[in-house]
């Protein structure tokens, strides 16, 4: 059965069994490949994406219950057009082996978009599902802060 | 052409050869013994290229893998730096250079001119894998040696292309090639005319390059400073392509169950259910497990776990007090080291204060956020390869072997790694993504594996204990006399890749161990081997990782027998032995305000190690929050002799310590029934944003040698963690993980 599925403003038509996880969906039918697999239980955060601007974990939402828009890391922007976050992710130097960046940004956006001026603690709650083995909190934090100031300034 | 085996300067050698209009420059590597290694005859030297030039650009191979660590940037910049292009005007090609090459289409199919003899080249270029496959220091991206390797060549690469390309200016303008400066890409003539490099690349190519000379450390404009990392763009857009990206036309997706009894037969599965499943395509019988090729990923993971397998015991004794009843049992053995065995451990002393203490610690997984997986095309004669790896040159042939295949008819691609920490040395999933591949041939197929199947079929970092005895008198330590077992991941590594058992004494089992830098007059340490088959591998750090903890918990130890601050107590010990040391217990002294005292409420604790050539000494803070303990704060400081990049260095060092702080705090991998008892992140989890620690570091640059990053920063953590919760709570901690004994913020 078709379901569309609104990806980044774009309409796309996938013919996959409605249990499919969204994250797969979009990385192996559709081709967006930016949203990771860490896990599959919703335990590291890599595959989280926005439905409606909230941060989901996608390998925890089943095709036919994707319940609104998505917006996946290739949708925040590019690196010719990088959107605010991104631009402080590049400014704070943040990834290592990057694996997890993508996620940890779309946290990091939807906490953003809640919360223009996050204090350390309310980043600590926001961002600790997400997991990182290089160990790039520090500079995760220093980059959401960065984007706050920035985002309040424009 | 340049002739190759033009030789320019002692063991590495380098030189240049014509490509398709343009020009490479790189290393010539001996590949068989030569009489005269300085004049190797014919076919005797082979060429690979760290800077390619032609029409379309300047082109930097950093021929080791991008794990996190940053070698492609500070690669790139060893040669931007004598070359005097800017790092965001050119081509970066990470991974090795063979496969970079290979992809680069500088080099096409057919002959373009007569005077260039490409199949000699490629042929080359081929042997040249072969060579650098036995060395595996030059091609494997791990035990911390990247810049050690590089920091010479490369430079060496940059300057004899600088120079080559002046030569190729100076005879275009009949000007003699001292007068040319070069500058951002061109050669720039005394009046000003600037040819850029580009068009000076073919004429280059025909040219023997002159001798040159390295520039002096005060006229380097990048290399001491930090530099925007080149992948940050594509890592923070979500276009870095991983090997779990990859996606030929035509690809299928695949995954995979072994045996979780590890090592263990597979005695018979029934895959009925599975074949009727959505998506999938193929059930693969893999002989040691099974795999299903699908049109989904997720469509394959359900379908191979609805295969009902009967799988044969694991080769080892399958719980786990038992495997450390083997580990203990080796003490009883010979040691199969003692490399360090100074003064006289066994003289009977008066008025000496005796101590004994025994520590473990457990099998740990790498867990890289990437879980394992390999993208093969297999078309009968030719086999494609896509993924993360450490070490192509072994993956090559190993995966050529498994097809039947000459080496020269693989290729691999290598991808960034979405983290390495040891764990894609290994060349398990590039056999396995082979094997599935051939099972359809013609098509590309991306074998990923489950979180559940990565955790569980890992090569661990091997459980170990240690037995130490230590004797102080007058608040000096006189003796320390220990003993480390563990199964030996060198014997294991040696008898995967070559098929012959690894044997003999075993450096890395006891790194971290004999090799610390404290004046202690009677030092003996030794290792002791367990013979068991529980698959074990290098973990950042190795042995450094475990012997870190046995040996700075008992220095700590030691300290309080003699009744002195620990801190104090390792700065006299290290001040004779090893000045770097010493300034690195100074630094985290001065930087922390460490004063031996800390409030109620409060502990800290210090620890030091020197692995890969760089000491670490490490300070870690933890706080008593209403019964919880919070690791808050955390110093470090680090002698690396020279930092090319301090970001780098700085980012490497942070990182190591919340990796071993992750394994010291929670991480346990344990067997029952022979199968690994963790399956996913909520098993074996790791520190995250709200409970790693604020970190200072400071680096310092007095070492003699350059010392390696990606790896020192971890053993450190570990003991200075269980030295902090001493000092708070007054309990001595001699195993790990410490959550088993602390109630600590997770």
């Amino acid at each position: 059965m078709a379901t569309t599925l609104k990806i980044n403003g774009t309409p796309h038509q996938v013919n996959l069994p409605d249990d499919v996880p969204l994250l797969w969906v979009l990385r192996d039918e559709v081709g967006l490949t930016g949203t990771k697999f860490g896990c599959g239980v919703a335990a590291c955060g890599a595959c989280t994406v926005h439905i409606d601007g909230e941060a989901v974990r996608s390998c925890q939402v089943a095709l036919s219950d994707v319940w609104g828009d998505v917006t996946t890391i290739e949708g925040l922007g590019t690196p010719e057009a990088m959107a605010t976050i991104q631009k402080s992710w590049v400014d704070h130097q943040v990834a290592q082996c990057g694996y997890c960046q993508s996620g940890q940004i779309m946290q990091a956006a939807a906490l953003l978009s809640e919360n223009p001026t996050p204090t350390d603690s309310e980043i600590d709650d926001a961002m600790q599902g997400n997991l990182c083995r290089c160990g790039t909190y520090p500079r995760i934090r220093a980059a959401i802060h960065d984007a706050a100031a920035k985002l309040r300034e424009a | 052409m340049a002739s190759i085996g033009k030789i320019l300067r002692r063991t590495f050698l380098i030189g240049s050869a014509a490509v398709v209009g343009g020009v490479a420059f790189g290393a010539y590597y001996v590949s068989r013994p030569a009489a005269n290694p300085l004049k190797p005859g014919e076919g005797e030297t082979v060429l690979s290229p760290f800077v390619m030039i032609d029409q379309e650009g300047v082109t930097l191979f950093a021929p080791r893998a991008e794990m996190g660590q940053g070698v492609m940037t500070t690669w790139a910049a060893l040669i931007a730096e004598e070359l005097d292009v800017e790092l965001d005007q050119i081509r970066v090609l990470h991974g090795p250079a063979a496969a970079a090459y290979y992809n680069s289409a500088l080099v096409g199919e057919g002959l373009p001119n007569k005077g260039y003899d490409i199949s000699n080249f490629q042929h080359n270029l081929g042997e040249a894998l072969g060579v650098l496959g036995r060395t595996l220091s030059l091609q494997v991206t791990g035990g911390s040696t990247s810049m050690k390797d590089g920091f010479e060549r490369m430079r060496m690469a940059g300057a004899t292309a600088r120079e080559t390309l002046k030569q190729a200016a100076a005879e275009k303008l009949n000007i003699d090639r001292d007068q040319m400066t070069t500058e951002n890409g061109a050669v720039v003539a005394p009046d000003g005319t600037r040819i850029p490099y580009t068009e000076l690349a073919e004429a280059a190519g025909q040219i023997d390059p002159p001798e040159v000379t390295l520039r002096d450390p005060s006229e380097w404009r990048l290399l001491g400073q930090p530099q925007q990392r080149l992948d940050t763009p594509g890592k923070s857009t979500g276009t870095a392509e991983f090997g779990i990206d990859v996606r030929p036309e035509g690809i299928m997706f695949a995954s995979v169950r072994m045996n979780p009894k590890l090592g263990g037969a597979m005695n018979s599965f029934d895959a009925g259910a599975a074949k009727s499943m959505p998506g999938v395509e193929k059930v693969v019988d893999l002989g040691t497990g099974v795999a299903v090729i699908a049109t989904n990923t997720w469509l394959a993971i359900q379908a191979v776990e609805a295969i009902e397998v009967d799988w044969g015991d694991a080769p080892y004794p399958p719980e786990n007090d038992q495997l450390f009843a083997q580990i203990a049992a080796a003490f009883d053995d010979q040691p199969n080291s003692t490399m360090r065995d100074d003064g006289d451990v066994d003289a009977v002393r008066e008025g000496v204060t005796e101590i004994t203490a025994e520590y473990s610690v457990p099998y740990l997984a790498h867990s890289t956020m990437e879980p394992m997986n390999a993208t093969a095309l297999y078309s009968g004669g030719k086999l494609e390869l896509w993924c993360g790896n450490q070490a192509p040159t072994l993956i090559r042939m190993r995966v050529a072997n498994i097809a039947g295949l000459d080496t020269e008819n693989v290729e691999i691609h290598t991808t960034y790694l979405g983290g390495g920490f040891g764990r894609r040395g290994e060349l398990d999933f590039g056999e396995i993504a082979t094997k599935v591949a051939m099972a359809m041939p013609g098509t590309p197929i991306q074998t990923t594996w489950s979180r559940e199947e990565d955790m569980r079929h890992d090569f661990y970092r091997p459980a170990a204990m240690a037995r130490m005895r230590g004797a102080v008198k007058d608040g000096k330590a006189v003796v320390i006399d220990g003993k480390v077992a563990s199964q030996s991941c060198t014997h294991q590594a040696v008898q995967r890749v070559t098929g012959f058992a690894g044997g003999g004494p075993d450096k890395v089992l006891v790194e971290g161990f004999f090799n610390q830098p404290y004046a202690v007059p009677n030092y003996r340490m030794s290792g002791h081997v367990a013979d068991l088959a529980v698959p074990v591998g290098f973990w950042r750090s190795v042995g450094n990782s475990h012997n870190g903890f046995f040996h700075e918990t008992f220095m700590d130890e030691m300290a309080h027998a003699a009744g002195q601050d620990p801190l104090e107590f390792r700065l006299e010990l290290t001040k004779s032995e090893h000045a770097p040391s010493a300034g690195c217990l100074q630094a985290v002294k001065e930087m922390s305000g460490w004063t031996g005292k800390t409030p109620s409420g409060v502990g800290r604790g210090v620890a030091l190690t020197y692995s890969f050539g760089t000491p670490v000494a490490q300070v870690i803070e933890v706080v008593d929050e209403d019964g919880t303990i919070r690791i808050k704060k955390a110093w470090i400081a680090c002698d690396v002799g020279l930092a090319l990049d301090p970001a780098t260095v700085q980012a490497q060092m942070i990182g190591g310590m919340i990796y071993g702080l992750s394994a010291a705090v929670q991480g346990e991998i344990t067997f029952a029934d022979g199968e690994v008892e963790q399956y996913n992140f909520p098993d074996y989890d790791a520190l995250r944003m709200h409970n790693a620690p604020k970190t200072e570091v400071r680096i310092l640059e007095t070492n003699k040698h350059l010392g390696g990053v990606g790896e020192p920063g971890t053993p450190p953590s570990m003991p200075a963690l269980g030295n902090a919760l001493f000092d708070l709570t007054g309990q001595r901690a001699r195993s790990l993980p410490l959550n088993k004994q602390f109630d600590l913020l997770v």
